[in-house]
Order: structure tokens, then C-alpha cells, then sequence
């Protein structure tokens, strides 16, 4: 109940739903503990309010990193990078649209994933349902190429927002990570301050892992932002907490759903309200 | 991919075994360390604390403080237990007779179903079967593409009827095409779908109840945290799972989603998936007994 005293279980309780939503146990132990202070110190004696503490102070650490100043360039360029199977490819379908038809900006995509099966083929069926045009050189093409082609086609075209998929890859395969960073060398060098934006995508089921992914991809990609996908399911994305934490990037995007419009911005508060609420049993 | 779990607990037990004489204090010391190395590597919360308080109340008992090599004894009652969590040996796939066998995969979007079909069909090849690979994925853009490209690729042919068709009706019918055609294995290609989506876990068991899979395999990525077993319980309920395939096993994750998936489940792993490519040895068999082993560097 809300009026509970503070008891050994209420810490238990709090470890247990941190340690649930893959917050991981260091991130844990620290914020438990964190609280445990401020609670001896302010002669807090509700466990509804040691709670609160908890929860303002994780929000607290996610605003720090919010609010960072975004290039203003023409064409802006959107890098989308992450492991397989994160939810990268869709994750630029729905800003595509979101870009397009909510904010009236012309966007261009770029089919930079020559390499998995159908992963172009894919892209174009995404860019056709959001309206927007995307280069493509097939299955097979050096992802070089199309983003060379792809940048002088948004020069052309005046074309406000462009954004480049890449294939998937695990972050402890050196050579796909070196790959990467050509990647971005050549957009750098193709059009100098690009790429403005590098969005890492993290599954919201993501275990501990999820920090290793966020440091490479950081090292490899100059990760500027992170998106969490898939939390229209049970997972509750916390490590999405120690991934801000430990690359201090902010968590921009939250992707619910897998059609266009299922994206939302990230909002901390909701997000560690969430983190502590039963699981849902139904979609939606 | 379970190194540095090994590591970590081998690291434990070293530190016990230089100590001699284990006090009961020694061990819940040690354990505190084994509870850390498991939640690092994504074993379920609630899989660690039963794990935990089952070798703790083992290792303080008298057999073990008192004889002669403490440590070592602690050790054992470890790697039983892993293998109580992991189960003893690889449980092999199972053949319809008369055939075809049906193979439905199964798991949350993204995890590498159809990478593992096409996996799964060159394996299964190789051992002599004519397989078919069905695209039963009519919602994800360019699934179908995806699994042709595949099947292409190794030249397995793939049963589709485009995206316009329910699954179900897919499913039939490239049954009765494999019966027609004389395929030894059907494999079904579905779409990733969330454990909680009620239409689309309704349409998994019309899949099941029109062409019977003998095999029901749950696909999950090895970089899965806390999530898997839920995951896991879910389907089972309503699929009634045969086996787990652990994909994305070239990473650097834990693999602790592994060990708690079938210890919540009794679900046994059948397979290790490791890569992109689906040609060349990406699949592995897996030995329960031999990773509870490995795991403990003996
Ligand atoms: N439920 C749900 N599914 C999602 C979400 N985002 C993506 N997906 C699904 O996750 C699967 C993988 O998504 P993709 O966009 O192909 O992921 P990717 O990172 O581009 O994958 P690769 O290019 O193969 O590395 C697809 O089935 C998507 O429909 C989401 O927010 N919620
Ligand atoms: N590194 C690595 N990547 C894998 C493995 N298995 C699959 N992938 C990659 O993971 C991503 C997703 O694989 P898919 O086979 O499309 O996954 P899926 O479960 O069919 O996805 P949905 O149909 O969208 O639910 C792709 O980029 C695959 O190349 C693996 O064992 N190792
Ligand atoms: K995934
Ligand atoms: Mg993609
Ligand atoms: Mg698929």
C-alpha cells in the first residue's frame, strides 16, 4: 500500500524489478544503494517515497544526456546502425514517415545493406508504403557506392533528410565494425559535418550484452542517439538505462509496433513508470 | 559465447580451492560471486536464486566442509546442477513416420527464424532429406523475398502463396504439395510475433492444428535478457514447444538466456546457431552435458 513503511523487502523488491527489467546488477546495486542514502540522510520513512527517489533519480540521468544541440545542415544525414535483427530497417521506415508527413521534409533513403537476403528489397517495400524515394544497388553492391550515390542524389534532388540503413552486425566481429567505421569515413568525407545524426538500435529485449553493443558501436559509428525497439512487448528495455549511463547518449525513440506509425519519442518518466508496472498480458 | 561466464565461475572456485578448510561463511562468499557471474551473463533472475539456494544449502552441509578436497566437492554439486538446468544430453530431432516431417519455427521478430530455416534445410539435407521451405511470413516486408533468396541460394526449393493467403491455408498446402512431391521435410518460415499478440498466437495453433508439426522450435537470440523466459513459457503454453534453437551464438553474449529457458520450461536446446551465411557448418548440435563441462573448465 501507498502508506507502507520502509522495510529490508522494499530494497529486495526494488533489486528484483530492476534486475527483471535487465538493468543489470552493477547499474542496480548502485541506484539501490544511492537510495538507501538519500533515504538515511532525508529521514525519508515511506516506501512509496523511497521509490519515487529511485525513479527521479533514473530520470534524472536520462534528462542529462537529452536536449543536446542538433546540427542545422541540408541534406541532414541519419545514420541507422545496431545488431541483427534489432528493428534498424523498420526503425527508418517510420522516421521516414514521420519526417515526411508529419513534418512536411523531403526525405531520401539509402539501401546501404547489400548484404542479408532481400534486406534491399525490403527497404524499397518500406519506402514505397512511407512515399519517399530510396536508392538502391541491390543485393551484392558495395555499401560504399550507395551512399556515395545516395548523398549526390539528396545534393540534386534538394532533398532535406537523408538516411542510410546498413546491414546488422554483431559488435564483437572486428572486421564488420572496421567495415562500419569506412562507412561513416566515406559520408564524412563525401559531405563534410555528415553523418549529423548516428542512431544505435537496441531491442528492448536486449540482456547485458546490450552495453558491449552500445560501446562499439560508439567507438565504430560515433553513436549520437539511441533507439529502443520492440517495447510494445513485455521486455521492459532497462538496459536502455545503463546504455545512456555508460555511452551518455540520449534515448531518443521508443518503437512500438511494426507499422509506420508505431513510434514514439522517448519520455523518461513514462518509461521508468513502465519499468516498475506489472507486465502487460495483451498487445496494445 | 559461454567463455566468460566460465571464466568468471572458474575464477570463484579457484579462489575457494586455495582457501583449504571451507567455512560455511566461505561459501556464501563464493556463491554471492556465482549469483553476480549468472546475472551478468542473462540467467533469469529467478533461475539464479533457486540455483543459488540449492548449491548453498548442499555446500554447507557436512559432507562437503568436512572431507577432504571441500572445494571440489562444491564443484560437483555446481556442475550437477547445471546439468540439472541444462539437461543431460541433446535431445535429436524427431522424424515423422510416414512422412513428411513438418518443422514450425517459431519466436519474437528478429531473432533469425528465417536464416535458421534455410540452416535447418541444408543440415537436414545433408543427412539425405529432400526438404521444402515454406514461406508462411506474410506480413513483414519481403520476408517471402527473403527465404527465396535463401532457398536460391542453396537450391532448396520454397513453397509460397505470396503475401495475400492466410498462413494456415500456406501451411496445408505446401503440406500436400510435399506428399504430392515426395519431400522427406516441410519447414515453416513464420512471421516473428510478440508472445502477447492473441491474433497471431491464434494463428500459430491453426498452423498447428491443420498440418501437425512434429517439431515446434522455439527461435530465440542468444543476446535475449530477462525477457526469455517469458518468451519461452508463452509459446510453450500455446504451441506445446519440441526444442530451442539459441541463435547469434557468434556474439559475445552469455548465453544465460539458454540455460534459464530450459530450466524454467524443460524445453530441451536443440541447436546452436552461429552467422549470417546459412552455407558452410552454422549449426551446431547441441550437448547439454558437455557445456555444463566446458562451463566449469573440466
Ligand atoms: N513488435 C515490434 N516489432 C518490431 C519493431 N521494430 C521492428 N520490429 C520487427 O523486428 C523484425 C526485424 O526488424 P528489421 O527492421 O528488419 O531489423 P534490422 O535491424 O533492420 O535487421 P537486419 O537488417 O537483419 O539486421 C521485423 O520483423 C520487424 O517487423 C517494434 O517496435 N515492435
Ligand atoms: N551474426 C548472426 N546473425 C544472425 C544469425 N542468425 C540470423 N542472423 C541475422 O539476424 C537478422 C535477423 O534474422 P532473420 O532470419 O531475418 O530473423 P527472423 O526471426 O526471421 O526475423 P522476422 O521474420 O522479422 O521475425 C538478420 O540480419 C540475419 O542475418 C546468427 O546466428 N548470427
Ligand atoms: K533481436
Ligand atoms: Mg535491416
Ligand atoms: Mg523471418
Amino acid at each position: 500500500a501507498n502508506d507502507d513503511p520502509i522495510t529490508d523487502e522494499l530494497w529486495d523488491e526494488l533489486e528484483e524489478a530492476l534486475l527483471q527489467a535487465d538493468v543489470g546488477l552493477e547499474t542496480t546495486q548502485y541506484l539501490v544503494n544511492r537510495t538507501l542514502d538519500r533515504v538515511n540522510r532525508h529521514g525519508v520513512k515511506k516506501a512509496r517515497e523511497a521509490r519515487d527517489m529511485l525513479k527521479a533519480e533514473m530520470v534524472r540521468t536520462f534528462a542529462e544526456y537529452a536536449g543536446q544541440k542538433r546540427p542545422d545542415a541540408k541534406p541532414y544525414v541519419i545514420l541507422v546502425v545496431g545488431v541483427n535483427g534489432a528493428g534498424k530497417t523498420t526503425l527508418i521506415a517510420k522516421l521516414a514517415h514521420r519526417y515526411k508527413n508529419r513534418f512536411g521534409k523531403k526525405v531520401l533513403l539509402a539501401a546501404g545493406d547489400t548484404f542479408r537476403a532481400a534486406a534491399t528489397e525490403q527497404l524499397e517495400t518500406w519506402a514505397e508504403r512511407a512515399g519517399v524515394p530510396c536508392v538502391s544497388l541491390g543485393q551484392g553492391a558495395d555499401a560504399a557506392a550507395v551512399v556515395y550515390k545516395a548523398i549526390d542524389a539528396a545534393l540534386e534532388q534538394d532533398v532535406d533528410i537523408l538516411i542510410v540503413d546498413t546491414a546488422g552486425r554483431l559488435h564483437a566481429k572486428y572486421n564488420l565494425m572496421q567495415e562500419l567505421e569506412k562507412i561513416r569515413n566515406i559520408i564524412a568525407r563525401k559531405l563534410p559535418g555528415a553523418p549529423h545524426e548516428t542512431i544505435l538500435v537496441i531491442d528492448a529485449t536486449t540482456g547485458q550484452n546490450g552495453v558491449l553493443q552500445a560501446k562499439a558501436f560508439l567507438k565504430a559509428a560515433g553513436v549520437t542517439d539511441v533507439a529502443v525497439t520492440k517495447m510494445d512487448g513485455t521486455a521492459k528495455g532497462g538496459i536502455a538505462f545503463a546504455i545512456a549511463q555508460d555511452i551518455e547518449r540520449p534515448i531518443r525513440y521508443i518503437g512500438t509496433g511494426e507499422k509506420l506509425d508505431d513510434l514514439a519519442l522517448f519520455d523518461a518518466q513514462t518509461f521508468v513508470d513502465a519499468l516498475f508496472a506489472e507486465p502487460k498480458t495483451v498487445k496494445g | 559465447m559461454f567463455e566468460s561466464l566460465s571464466d568468471r565461475l572458474q575464477a570463484v572456485f579457484q579462489k575457494l580451492g586455495s582457501k583449504g578448510i571451507l567455512t560455511e561463511e566461505d561459501v556464501r562468499e563464493a556463491m554471492k560471486q556465482v549469483r553476480l557471474a549468472l546475472l551478468e551473463a542473462d540467467v533469469n533472475f529467478r533461475v539464479v536464486k533457486d540455483f543459488v539456494a540449492k548449491v548453498t544449502e548442499q555446500a554447507i552441509g557436512e559432507e562437503v566442509t568436512k572431507s577432504l578436497t571441500p572445494h571440489q566437492q562444491v564443484i560437483k554439486i555446481v556442475h550437477q546442477e547445471l546439468i540439472n538446468l541444462l539437461g543431460a544430453e541433446n535431445v535429436p530431432l524427431q522424424e515423422a513416420r510416414p512422412g513428411p516431417t513438418v518443422i514450425m519455427l517459431v519466436g519474437l521478430q528478429g531473432t533469425g527464424k528465417t536464416t535458421l530455416a534455410a540452416k535447418l534445410a541444408l543440415h537436414l539435407r545433408k543427412k539425405g532429406k529432400r526438404v521444402l521451405l515454406v514461406a508462411a511470413d506474410v506480413y513483414r516486408p519481403a520476408a517471402i523475398t527473403q527465404l527465396q533468396a535463401l532457398g536460391r541460394q542453396l537450391n532448396i526449393p520454397v513453397y509460397s502463396e505470396g503475401t495475400q493467403a492466410s498462413p494456415p491455408d500456406i501451411a496445408e498446402h505446401a503440406l500436400e504439395h510435399a506428399r504430392k512431391e515426395l519431400f522427406n521435410v516441410v519447414i515453416i518460415d513464420t512471421a516473428g510475433r510478440l508472445q502477447i499478440d492473441e491474433p497471431l498466437m491464434q494463428e500459430l495453433e491453426q498452423i498447428e492444428n491443420r498440418v501437425h508439426p512434429i517439431e515446434r522450435l522455439l527461435v530465440v537470440d542468444a543476446m535475449t535478457g530477462q525477457e526469455a523466459v517469458r518468451v519461452a513459457e508463452t509459446f510453450n503454453q500455446r504451441v506445446k514447444l519440441t526444442g530451442v534453437v539459441m541463435t547469434k551464438m557468434d556474439g559475445d553474449a552469455r548465453g544465460g538466456a539458454a540455460l534459464s529457458v530450459r530450466a524454467v520450461t524443460g524445453v530441451p536446446i536443440k541447436f546452436l546457431s552461429t552467422g549470417e551465411k546459412v552455407d558452410g557448418n552454422t549449426l551446431e548440435v547441441f550437448h547439454p552435458d558437455r557445456l555444463a563441462s566446458r562451463i566449469l573448465g573440466m
